[in-house]
């Protein structure tokens, strides 16, 4: 028999339908591969009971002739971002160690609806605020990559880092991910997957622990642009319990794929053309646009002209969200409390706070507390803001001239662990290309290209016009079907 | 603009995390280094422009008003509100004393 753990969300949830085999044998397969696979730290607690259930409801609602949902008999990794009911539910932080939600967030409900399983919470940058997946309270995430000839521990990228290692190295065949500025797209690209953060609005909020409710967007990560869309499909909806979203219908992606560009136009934004920027990234951007132009594409020249601003007005705006959303870690409701002896409720506040948040989180709480407080507000909030909209109409006008734009996903390809760490601000460069889609609220994707002379992969992104996913996946399909991206890390762990 | 170490402590203070002499230190120039980056934005021209309210234009709804719309999120669930708390009592939240 084929081993399952090399099987995709289409071929696994096919297959069971078909009855080439069941889905409890698929769930076994998995949980037996991420057992083994403990050296990634790709999750923090697993859950192969929870896989093995949905998997048995599948087989019996199978044998009963029920119809069978979007991703019936796929187990699938859940970012540890996401509340999930009595399973730990952490943002990787010590201040929510312990903690057992007393209810569903709506995107992993409409996932069990759909017939997914759960195989574990993964491992991700403590409250998503990372670019390497090296903030976790519950250690660094090991990518499956690694140079050739070197056993150097990589980035899985962050902070959706968990996610992108397991996905790669097919110990799940799929996993959410989430993106506030980049993380679903920059570690998709360092592990040589495919990973799509939808429109704002798509995909419910509700039960993911806020980071910058802005920006926080919810999306798939999978091998394949047709996973993706799948999983993407199921993800996706109304939802009355979030204020921001989108009230209109989910189209059938994975049907609509269509990877013929004819009449379609791809926009290159002059502006992404930046100093530092690796030259093989700018070897495959060049090798994406032959690639869409042979998808019977125009490759058409657009500008963003506030491109390089995007970066310093997202670490305003994310951290002032941050300031505000973290605020309700208190020692009071949930989570960790430290109550040293003889002091009273605002110490309590305090030396919770500071005892549970690790470094870089009190870092991000401390920039937000202060771009908000009285008199620094305007010059550095509300300036921020303003240069958002900006690089919002950067994109409306661009869109004027072309259907989608591609681009790097990132400025470089992984790195090793622990060799960024000098000084936050070079690891906040590396999503440099990412953050002014999500700063737009734009779906955006990235897709596996090329691999370097070390052997790392590299991606490329394609940005769409709002609520445009499935340009978006078409593009990415194009670039799929030719860039023939077949490489994957040699098992270690 | 730049802070300094009793401008950190008194942010510190105002988003209530506790911090040492020795962390207040260290975060001094990794704070300025950031707000020193962001400064670029001062030059941008925004003649004329809003800042950013919403992403995605989305009007806000009203629900009909009825009680427990949705029972996720209604009421009567005492006791999943107080499951996770660090020291629930008599069905509330324990919390040292207050006033002195």
């Amino acid at each position: 028999m084929t081993d399952l753990t090399s099987l995709g969300v289409k071929e696994l949830r096919d297959g069971v339908a078909k009855g080439d085999f069941t889905a409890r044998e698929v769930a076994e397969a998995f949980n037996a591969a991420v057992a083994e696979a403990a050296d990634l730290n790709a999750f923090i607690v697993t859950t192969p009971d929870h896989a093995l259930a949905a998997a048995d409801k599948v087989d019996a609602d199978r044998a009963a002739g029920k119809d069978l949902g979007k991703m019936a008999g796929v187990p699938i990794g859940m970012k540890d971002l996401f509340a999930t009911y009595d399973v730990q539910t952490t943002a990787a932080s010590h201040i929510l160690e312990g903690f057992q939600p007393r209810y569903e967030s709506t995107v992993s409900q409409k996932l069990w609806d759909a017939g997914a399983g759960m195989l574990g919470k993964l491992n991700l940058d403590q409250f998503a605020m990372g670019s390497s997946n090296e903030t976790s309270y519950f250690g660094n995430v090991a990518s499956p990559w690694r140079k050739a000839g070197s056993n150097q521990p990589m980035s899985p990228g962050g902070s959706s880092g968990g996610s992108s290692a397991a996905v790669a190295a097919r110990i799940a065949p799929a996993a959410t991910g989430t993106d506030t500025g980049g993380s679903i797209r920059q570690p998709a690209a360092f592990t040589g997957i495919c990973g799509i953060k939808p429109t704002y609005g798509r995909c419910s909020r509700w039960g993911i622990v806020a980071f910058a409710s802005s920006l926080d967007q919810a999306g798939p990560m999978a091998r394949s642009v047709e996973d993706c869309a799948i999983m993407l499909g199921a993800m996706a909806g109304f939802d009355p319990k979030d204020a921001t979203s989108l009230q209109m219908d989910v189209p059938d992606w994975e049907a609509a794929l269509n990877s013929d560009l004819r009449g379609k136009k791809v926009g290159i934004p002059r502006e992404y053309r930046m100093e530092g920027t690796d030259q093989a990234i700018l070897d495959s951007w060049e090798r994406g646009k032959a690639w869409l132009r042979d998808a019977g594409a125009e490759i058409v020249d657009v500008s963003l002209p506030h491109t390089r601003y995007a970066l310093p007005a997202y670490y305003i705006v994310a951290p002032a969200e941050a300031s505000s959303n973290l605020a309700r870690y208190d020692g009071v409701r949930y989570g960790l409390r430290d109550l040293p002896d003889n002091v009273g409720l605002q110490d309590m506040y305090a030396a919770t706070r500071a005892a549970g948040f690790g470094d870089e989180v009190k870092r991000r709480i401390l920039i937000g507390t202060y771009v908000l407080s009285a008199g620094f507000y305007d010059a550095y909030y509300t300036q921020a803001q303003k240069v958002r909209a900006l690089v919002a109409r950067d994109f409306e006008r661009a869109f004027e001239q072309c259907d989608v734009i591609l681009a790097p996903t990132t400025p470089t390809a992984s790195f090793p662990l622990g060799s960024m760490n000098e000084d936050p601000l070079t690891m906040y460069l590396n999503d440099v290309f990412a953050v002014p889609a999500s700063l737009a609220g734009l779906p955006a994707m990235s897709v596996p290209a090329t691999i370097n002379a070390d052997g790392l992969p590299l991606g490329l992104q394609l940005v769409g016009k709002p609520f445009d996913e499935q340009g978006v996946l078409n593009a990415g399909l194009a670039i799929q079907q030719r860039a023939g991206f077949t490489a994957k890390p040699e098992k270690w762990w | 603009m730049s802070v300094d170490k009793a401008t950190v402590a008194k942010i510190a203070s105002l988003a209530r995390i506790r911090m040492d002499d020795a962390e207040l230190e260290r975060m001094v120039p990794e704070l300025n280094g950031i707000l020193q980056w962001v400064e670029q934005l001062g030059e941008v021209d925004v003649t004329g422009i809003e800042p950013m309210a919403a992403v995605i234009p989305n009007t806000l709804r009203l629900r009909d008003d009825v009680v427990d719309a949705d029972p996720l999120t209604g009421g009567g669930r005492q006791a999943d509100v107080l499951a996770n708390a660090p020291a629930a009592e008599h069905g509330f939240f324990g919390v040292p004393k207050v006033i002195e």
